[in-house]
C-alpha cells in the first residue's frame, strides 16, 4: 500500500510539502496513505462527508469545528496540499527549528500559527475577535453529554453542519444555559484587556502563556 | 547438576497436611465409628452425636475463610477507621490476634501459610482479577516505562540490596558472619520485589492518577518475572560447587526465557479460552466456568514449566477479554466479573490474615544490625532506583513521570505475601530464621508504617502544589478546547502517536482474530453501534466522575469567590478529562461502572440498521478497553 501511494504522488510534490510544512519524505508518504483511504471518491480531494465518516471524530465534540479547519474559505474539497497544511500545525517544534533565522517566515508549527489555529475555532465569523457567543457556542459543545441523538442522525441522514448543530442545541444539557453565561462571562473577564468584552487574538495568547502549548498541540507523527 | 525439585517446602503444619489427616483418621475413624454405633446399638440409640474429623478439613477452611469475610465486614463498617488504616493493615492485626489466641490455646505455632497454598490457590485469583480488569490500552502505551522499571529496577534493587548487606554482614562478621554473599544476593532478591496484593491494597486508598497506578501496578506484576527467576537462579548457584562466568549469563538468559516463555503459555490458553467461548451460546451457564479454568490452567502450566506464572495468567485474562466479553451475555459477563472480585477479595483477605498468623512463631532469630540495615537498605535503594530510572526515562516520554508521581512509585514499593512465601523455599541453613524474622519485619513495616503514611504525606505534597499553580478558568477551558482538538486531529492522521503496531494490531485483530474468536452475530459490523459503545463508555467514565475539587482562594478577583467554587464544580463534572484522570481504572472493591449500568438499556438494534435476527436483536454495551485505533471507515 504504501508504495502504490508513493507512485501516485509526485516527488517534486513531495518536495514541496517537505518544504512548506516540514514534515519528512516517509512522513509525507504515510500520510499520504491515509489521506487516500479516506477519499472514497477516489477524486484526489475530501469531502466533509468523508471526515465524518470517521467514527471517533463523528463523536468529538468539537467535530464539526475541527472539520471545518481543514477546508479553505468557503470551499467544499480540500486536496492533500491542503490536509498537509493543516496537519503542519501539529508537528512538535524541533529544537533545532527554535533557533532559526528570524527573518524567514514562522513555520507552521510555531506557538503562535498553533495558537492561532485555536482562535479560529473559536472564531467562526473570522473577525479576530472571540465574542461572548462564539465563547458560549464552544462551551455548549464541550459540555454536552448527550449528542448521541444528533450525531447518529447525522451520520445515518448526512445532514449538514448548520442543521447537526442546532439539534445538538436542542438536545438535553446537564448545566443550565445561565451557568454556561457566567462561566463564558469569567472567561472573558479574565483575559479581556481593552475592555471590549471580547477576546482579541492578543489576549488570547497572553491567558495562554503559562499553557505549554507546545507540547499539549503536538502529535508525535512517526518516521 | 543437581537437580531442582518441583517444590521444595518444608511442609510447616498447613490446612492441606491438616486436610490430609483428617482425611486418614475418617477414614479409619468411619469404621470404627460404625463398629462404635453397632457396639453402642443394645445400649442406647445415638439420636445426637458428633463427629469432627469427619470434616475438620472443609470445616476448619470454612471457618478461616468466614472469619476473613467478617473482618473485612467489620473493618468496613467501623466507622472512621477505614480512612486512617488501610483494610491490609487491619487484617495483618487481626490475624496476629487470631494467632496469638492459638498459640495461647495450643501451646504450639499456630497453622502458618504454607508457601504452596499460597502460591496455587491464594495468588491466582488476585492476579487473574487484576489481569482481567487491566486497562488494557493504558498499559500498553506505558509498556516501555512499566518493562523499564520493572527488569531494571528490580535488578538494580536486587544488586544493591544484596551486595550492600554482604557488607553489613562483613562488618559486623561476629554475629552474622557465615552468610556468605549469595545468600545475601538469595536474599535481597526476594525482599526486593514489589508485591501487587500489597500495592493493590494500599492504592485504593489513596487517589493515584491511571498513569500512575498502571505503572507501580505494572511493575509489580512484571517484577515476577524476574524476582523469581533471579531467586531460582541464586538457589541454584547455592547448590554448585562454583559459580563461573558462564552460569551467570545462562542466568541472564532464563530470565528472558522464563518471561516470554509465561507470556506465550498465557497467550495460548488466553485464544484457546476465546475460541471455546464462541460456542456457548447454547450452555449459557457454564460459560464463566472456562474463564476461570483456563486462566488456572495456564497458571498451572507455566508453573509446571518453571515459567512465571503471574506473566501467564495476566496475559490469558488480557487476551481472552475482549473476545469472551463479546461472546457471551451480558449476565455471563456480569457473573465472571462479579465471582472474580469475590475470589481475589477473598484471596487478598486470607493471605493478610495469614500474613499476621504466621507472625505468632518460636522459629524467630532477631538480629538488630540484619534488620535495620535491611530496612534501610530497601528504601534507600528504591528510592534511588526510581529517580535514576526516572531521569532516563522521562526523555522519551510524553507524560513526564512528574517528583509527585515519582515519590507514590518509590514510597508505594511495598513488600507482600510474595516476598513471606519465598523465605520459606529456602534450603536450610543456620541463618535462615533470621532471614524469616527479617522478612516478616519488612513486611510489616512496609505495610503498615508506609501503607498508613502514603496517605498523609501524599496529601502534604499536594497541598504544595496546589498552592503554586492554580488553573484559572480560561485556561481549564482552553485546555480542554486543544485536548478536544488534539483527539480529533489524531483521529484524522489515524494513528495515535507512536502506536503504529497498535493500529497494525487492531487491524489484523478486527481482519482476522475477530471473524474467528467472535460469534457471528455479535460482530459489531455498523459503525453506529461501535459509535454507540464508545459513547456508552465515555458516559459510564464521566458518571464516575464524583471529584469534589479542592478550592482554593483566587488570588486575583476576591469578590467573585463563591462563584468560582460553582464555576469548578461545574467544569470538573462536565467537561470530557482526557489525561491524569483521578480516579483509578481498577479497582478491587467495586466494579466498573455498575450504578450507571443499572439505568441502562442496551440498545435495540433495529431491523433497518441491519440487525440479523430479530426485529429487536439486543446489542450488548461491552466495555471495551479505550481505542482510539483507527476503526475501518464506514463501508
Amino acid at each position: 500500500m504504501g508504495s502504490r501511494a508513493s507512485t501516485l504522488l509526485r516527488e517534486e510534490e513531495i518536495e514541496e510539502i517537505k518544504k512548506e510544512t516540514g514534515f519528512s519524505h516517509s512522513q509525507i508518504t504515510r500520510l499520504y496513505s491515509r489521506f487516500t483511504s479516506l477519499d472514497k471518491g477516489e477524486n484526489g480531494t475530501l469531502s466533509r462527508e468523508d471526515f465524518q465518516r470517521i467514527p471517533e471524530l463523528a463523536i468529538n465534540p468539537l467535530g464539526d469545528r475541527i472539520i471545518n479547519a481543514f477546508f479553505p474559505e468557503g470551499e467544499d474539497q480540500v486536496n492533500f496540499r491542503g490536509f498537509m497544511r493543516t496537519l503542519a500545525h501539529f508537528r512538535p517544534i524541533e529544537d533545532n527549528e527554535k533557533n532559526k533565522d528570524p527573518t524567514a517566515s514562522e513555520p507552521l508549527n510555531s506557538r503562535t500559527n498553533k495558537l492561532l489555529f485555536a482562535f479560529r475555532l473559536y472564531d467562526l465569523d473570522r473577525d479576530d475577535k472571540i465574542s461572548r457567543d462564539e465563547l458560549l457556542q464552544v462551551l455548549r459543545m464541550m459540555v454536552g453529554l448527550n449528542m448521541f441523538v444528533s450525531q447518529v442522525l447525522r451520520m445515518m441522514v448526512g445532514l449538514n453542519m448548520f442543521v447537526s448543530q442546532v439539534l445538538r442545541m436542542m438536545v438535553g444539557v446537564n448545566i443550565s444555559d445561565e451557568q454556561l453565561g457566567s462561566i463564558a462571562d469569567r472567561t472573558i473577564q479574565e483575559a479581556d484587556q481593552n475592555g471590549d468584552n471580547s477576546i482579541s487574538f492578543n489576549e488570547f495568547i497572553k491567558v495562554l502563556e503559562k499553557v505549554d502549548v507546545e507540547q499539549k498541540m503536538s502529535i508525535r507523527f512517526l518516521h | 547438576v543437581p537437580s531442582l525439585s518441583p517444590f521444595p517446602f518444608p511442609f510447616s503444619p498447613s490446612m492441606v497436611a491438616t486436610w490430609m489427616d483428617g482425611e486418614k483418621a475418617s477414614g479409619l475413624g468411619s469404621n470404627s465409628s460404625k463398629g462404635g454405633l453397632s457396639l453402642d446399638v443394645p445400649m442406647a440409640l445415638r439420636v445426637f452425636s458428633v463427629d469432627y474429623y469427619h470434616v475438620q478439613a472443609p470445616f476448619e477452611i470454612v471457618l478461616w475463610i468466614m472469619l476473613a469475610s467478617l473482618a473485612k465486614l467489620g473493618f468496613h463498617w467501623s466507622g472512621r477507621l477505614p480512612a486512617v488504616v488501610p483494610e491490609s493493615c487491619l487484617l495483618i492485626m487481626v490475624g496476629l490476634l487470631v494467632g496469638g489466641v492459638i498459640y495461647g490455646v495450643r501451646h504450639s505455632a499456630p497453622p502458618t501459610l504454607s508457601a504452596d497454598a499460597f502460591f496455587l490457590f491464594l495468588l491466582p485469583p488476585i492476579v487473574l482479577d487484576a489481569g482481567y480488569f487491566l486497562p488494557g490500552k493504558l498499559f500498553f502505551e506505558n509498556l516501555g516505562t512499566i518493562l523499564w522499571y520493572a527488569v531494571l529496577g528490580t535488578l538494580w534493587n536486587v544488586l544493591g540490596i544484596g551486595v550492600c548487606l554482604y557488607g553489613v554482614c562483613l562488618l559486623a562478621s561476629g554475629s552474622l558472619g557465615d552468610v556468605s554473599l549469595l545468600h545475601c544476593l538469595l536474599f535481597s532478591s526476594l525482599i526486593a520485589a514489589v508485591d501487587p496484593v500489597a500495592v493493590l491494597s494500599v492504592f485504593q486508598e489513596i487517589h493515584v492518577n491511571e498513569q500512575l497506578h498502571i505503572l507501580v501496578f505494572g511493575e509489580s506484576l512484571l517484577n515476577d518475572a524476574v524476582t523469581v527467576v533471579l531467586y531460582k537462579l541464586f538457589e541454584s548457584f547455592l547448590r554448585l560447587p562454583v559459580v563461573t562466568g558462564v552460569d551467570v549469563l545462562l542466568g541472564g538468559c532464563r530470565v528472558l526465557g522464563v518471561g516470554l516463555g509465561g507470556l506465550g503459555v498465557g497467550l495460548f490458553f488466553g485464544l484457546v479460552a476465546a475460541l471455546t467461548s464462541r460456542f456457548t451460546s447454547r450452555a449459557q451457564v457454564i460459560a464463566p466456568l472456562f474463564v476461570f479454568l483456563y486462566s488456572y490452567l495456564s497458571y498451572l502450566t507455566s508453573e509446571m514449566l518453571h515459567l512465571s506464572g503471574i506473566m501467564a495468567i495476566v496475559t490469558c485474562a488480557v487476551t481472552m477479554k475482549q473476545y469472551v466479553e463479546a461472546n457471551l451475555s451480558e449476565r455471563s459477563n456480569t457473573s465472571i466479573q462479579y465471582f472474580l472480585k469475590m475470589w481475589s477479595s477473598v484471596s487478598e483477605t486470607l493471605i493478610f490474615i495469614f500474613l499476621g498468623v504466621s507472625t505468632i512463631q518460636d522459629v524467630h532469630m532477631w538480629s538488630w544490625a540484619f534488620v535495620c540495615s535491611t530496612l534501610l537498605l530497601c528504601l534507600l535503594w528504591r528510592a534511588t532506583g526510581v529517580i535514576l530510572l526516572t531521569a532516563v526515562v522521562n526523555k522519551v516520554r510524553r507524560n513526564v513521570v512528574t517528583f509527585r508521581d515519582q515519590f507514590i512509585i518509590a514510597y508505594g514499593g511495598l513488600r507482600g505475601a510474595i516476598c513471606f512465601s519465598l523465605v520459606f523455599l529456602i534450603d536450610d541453613f543456620p541463618k535462615k530464621r533470621l532471614f524469616i524474622t527479617t522478612t516478616i519485619v519488612v513486611i510489616l513495616f512496609t505495610v503498615f508504617v508506609q501503607g498508613m503514611t502514603i496517605k498523609p504525606l501524599v496529601e502534604l505534597l499536594e497541598v504544595k502544589r496546589r498552592k503554586r499553580n492554580l488553573p484559572t478558568v480560561s485556561e481549564e477551558i482552553h485546555s480542554r478546547l486543544l485536548d478536544h482538538l488534539l483527539a480529533g486531529i489524531e483521529d484524522v492522521v489515524g494513528y495515535w502517536g507512536q502506536h503504529y503496531w497498535k493500529d497494525k494490531f487492531e487491524q489484523f485483530n478486527q481482519r482476522y482474530l475477530c471473524r474467528f474468536l467472535i460469534r457471528e452475530e455479535r460482530q459489531a459490523r455498523s459503525s453506529i453501534v461501535r459509535v454507540y459503545q464508545e459513547l456508552e463508555r465515555r458516559d459510564e467514565r464521566a458518571d464516575e466522575e464524583h471529584i469534589t475539587h479542592v478550592d482554593v482562594r483566587c488570588q486575583t478577583r476576591p469578590h467573585l469567590l463563591e462563584e468560582m467554587d460553582s464555576i469548578r464544580r461545574i467544569l470538573t463534572r462536565n467537561l470530557h478529562s482526557f489525561n491524569n484522570k483521578q480516579i483509578p481504572a481498577y479497582s478491587r472493591h467495586t466494579l466498573h461502572g455498575t450504578p450507571a449500568a443499572e439505568g441502562r438499556k442496551p440498545l435495540r438494534r433495529h431491523q433497518s440498521l441491519g440487525g440479523k435476527h430479530s426485529p429487536w436483536s439486543q446489542v450488548t454495551p461491552t466495555v471495551h478497553s479505550i481505542t482510539h485505533s483507527s476503526i475501518q471507515p464506514y463501508s
